[in-house]
């Protein structure tokens, strides 16, 4: 107990332990935003979280919480808007995502009582990370990892073909309906680690380069999950050497790991 | 002793503007093999997601046996490169066994393929798999959109010499579209030409012959089924709807056989 106590008592292992946990579920996660080509819809849903800050702040909630309300109820509203076809997909999303990160920055400016390090909610503030969060992270991981064993055949086959899908009686919209609460729950936890603007990175960047290397779909997500704690074990060592912020440190060390799998390994396995 | 796979009842679909599915009536017995003919745009794809349950339908009612099994093979499968596949993983994603899934691929003749990827297969191939995946679910009614799409014309006529023997082997319905017309005459039991409505129906030899058939593909191809050009008495403007160049009646007066 005194070993666990003495690593959560120190800011740095609490930061590497918080990074660990989301590249956890960012793995599997971003895997399926890249096979079903969601970048910019993560990107929308992450904008939105500022938002979320915003209304947590207005309202005296857990700041987690209402992260992912709002991220659910943006998914839920893009579901809904691209049903209608009034607008193609991709400038309704971008319409939402910039609407709700200026929505917030103007809500949080009219509450002058609320101090807020913004630039630690856009870039992440990995290195604040207290026992609170990390119980966040590794509740919301667990949480995130038994749906997507549960679900996993249905999520892949939906992915793969969703007709085929529904012919062979997946629940497809449910199982849409899952991924994106998933999201919105990645969302909220990885705020904390890489902010706003990079939540979308850490979740494409370890699933594109795990591609270079898998060669079934289950190997891509381990892969990736490998990847992922690299690029925070590694940004967080260049944070704590080079005293450089630590979110966009783990995005350029994902970045690294990209450059490089890509230059080795030319062809991709299968 | 036939039995009764699906029936449909008065069946339309419409999405905005005119009905795309109008007032169909069908049914399909356990070893038919019925298949669909039709210009594009007429409704074909959309009459069998509604078989399949995947389309809603403005009304009407569809029947389908309790319990029946479906196998199901798609027009188009694009699979996304960024998703790494073995073609041994996708068969099994149906849930079945690793021997059932081998056994189908060799009934369709590509055993050979089941550790190859998804992303390295040739047209032909991949209707074979997709064929396979459909058989290892051991289906009571098997679905097909336009099953030859991507063959070569060698391929073509295997493979609807393959789904007829399918049919006896396994004892299931067969629905399938098809625009290979000359091919589809040897290899079913039933055919419908559909144009929204379904302009006639019958048997092969008949039907070549009825005059509702003749409008919809042109006296060249009813003549002459070897030679399919695909030439129609009528097109489509932009909006989709019927041009007619033959009396303003068209194939409307025909209404349902």
């Amino acid at each position: 107990m005194a070993f666990i106590d003495a690593i959560l008592g120190d800011f740095f292992w609490r930061a590497l332990l918080g990074g660990l946990g989301v590249a956890l579920v960012a793995g599997p996660l971003g895997c399926f935003v890249v096979w079903r080509r969601m970048a910019y819809f993560g990107d929308t849903l992450a904008h939105s979280a500022l938002l979320g800050i915003a209304l947590g702040f207005l309202f005296q909630l857990p700041l987690n919480l209402a992260i992912a309300g709002t991220c659910v109820a943006l998914a839920l509203v893009l579901v809904v808007l691209a049903r209608s076809r009034t607008l193609a997909t991709d400038t309704l999303l971008g319409i939402l995502a910039h609407s709700a990160l200026a929505i917030g920055l103007v809500t949080l400016s009219f509450m002058p009582q609320v101090r807020v390090d913004l630039s630690g909610y856009l870039f992440g503030d990995l290195l604040a990370m207290s026992r609170n969060d990390l119980g966040w992270i590794y509740g919301g991981a667990t949480l995130i990892l038994i749906l997507l064993y549960r679900l996993w055949r249905g999520l892949l086959m939906a992915t793969i073909h969703e007709e085929l899908a529904r012919v062979e009686g997946f629940p497809v919209e449910r199982l849409r309906l899952a991924l994106m609460l998933m999201f919105s729950l990645v969302i909220a936890v990885a705020m904390k680690i890489v902010g706003v603007l990079l939540i979308t990175a850490l979740l494409i960047i370890p699933a594109a380069t795990a591609r270079r290397l898998a060669r079934t779909p289950e190997a891509m997500v381990l892969l990736a999950v490998v990847i992922g704690m690299l690029a925070v074990s590694g940004g967080l060592s260049l944070s704590w050497f080079a005293d450089s912020p630590a979110g966009p440190s783990v995005v350029v060390s994902a970045f690294a790991l990209f450059v490089l799998v890509y230059g080795v390994v030319r062809q991709p396995r299968t | 002793m036939t039995e009764r796979l699906v029936t449909l009842s008065d069946v339309c679909v419409r999405f905005d503007g005119p009905p795309v599915v109008d007032h169909i009536n069908l049914t399909l017995n356990r070893g038919d093999i019925v298949t669909i003919i039709g210009p594009n745009g007429a409704g074909k794809t959309t009459l069998i997601k509604s078989v399949l349950g995947i389309q809603r339908i403005t009304s009407g009612t569809i029947w389908r046996k309790p319990e029946a099994r479906i196998g199901y093979v798609p027009q188009h499968l694009q699979l996304q490169p960024t998703l790494p596949l073995s073609v041994r993983r996708f068969l099994m994603l149906t849930g079945e066994s690793a021997d059932t899934c081998r056994q189908a691929l060799a009934q369709t003749g590509v055993d050979h393929l089941f550790e190859a990827s998804v992303h390295h297969l040739s047209g032909g191939e991949k209707q074979r798999v997709l064929l396979a995946r459909a058989l290892a679910r051991s289906p009571d009614l098997l679905v097909l959109d336009e099953p030859a799409q991507g063959v070569d014309i060698n391929g073509q006529a295997a493979l609807y010499d393959l789904i007829r023997a399918l049919r006896d082997r396994l004892n299931c319905g067969v629905i399938m579209i098809s625009h290979d017309l000359h091919l589809v005459m040897a290899a079913t039991d039933r055919v419908i030409c559909l144009n929204q409505h379904v302009c006639c129906s019958g048997y092969p030899a008949d039907i070549s012959t009825d005059p509702a058939f003749i409008e919809t593909f042109g006296q060249t191809v009813a003549e002459s089924l070897a030679v399919y050009h695909h030439h129609h008495n009528h097109r489509h403007d932009l909006h989709g709807d019927v041009v007619e160049s033959q009396p303003a009646e068209g194939c409307s007066h025909h209404g349902v056989h």
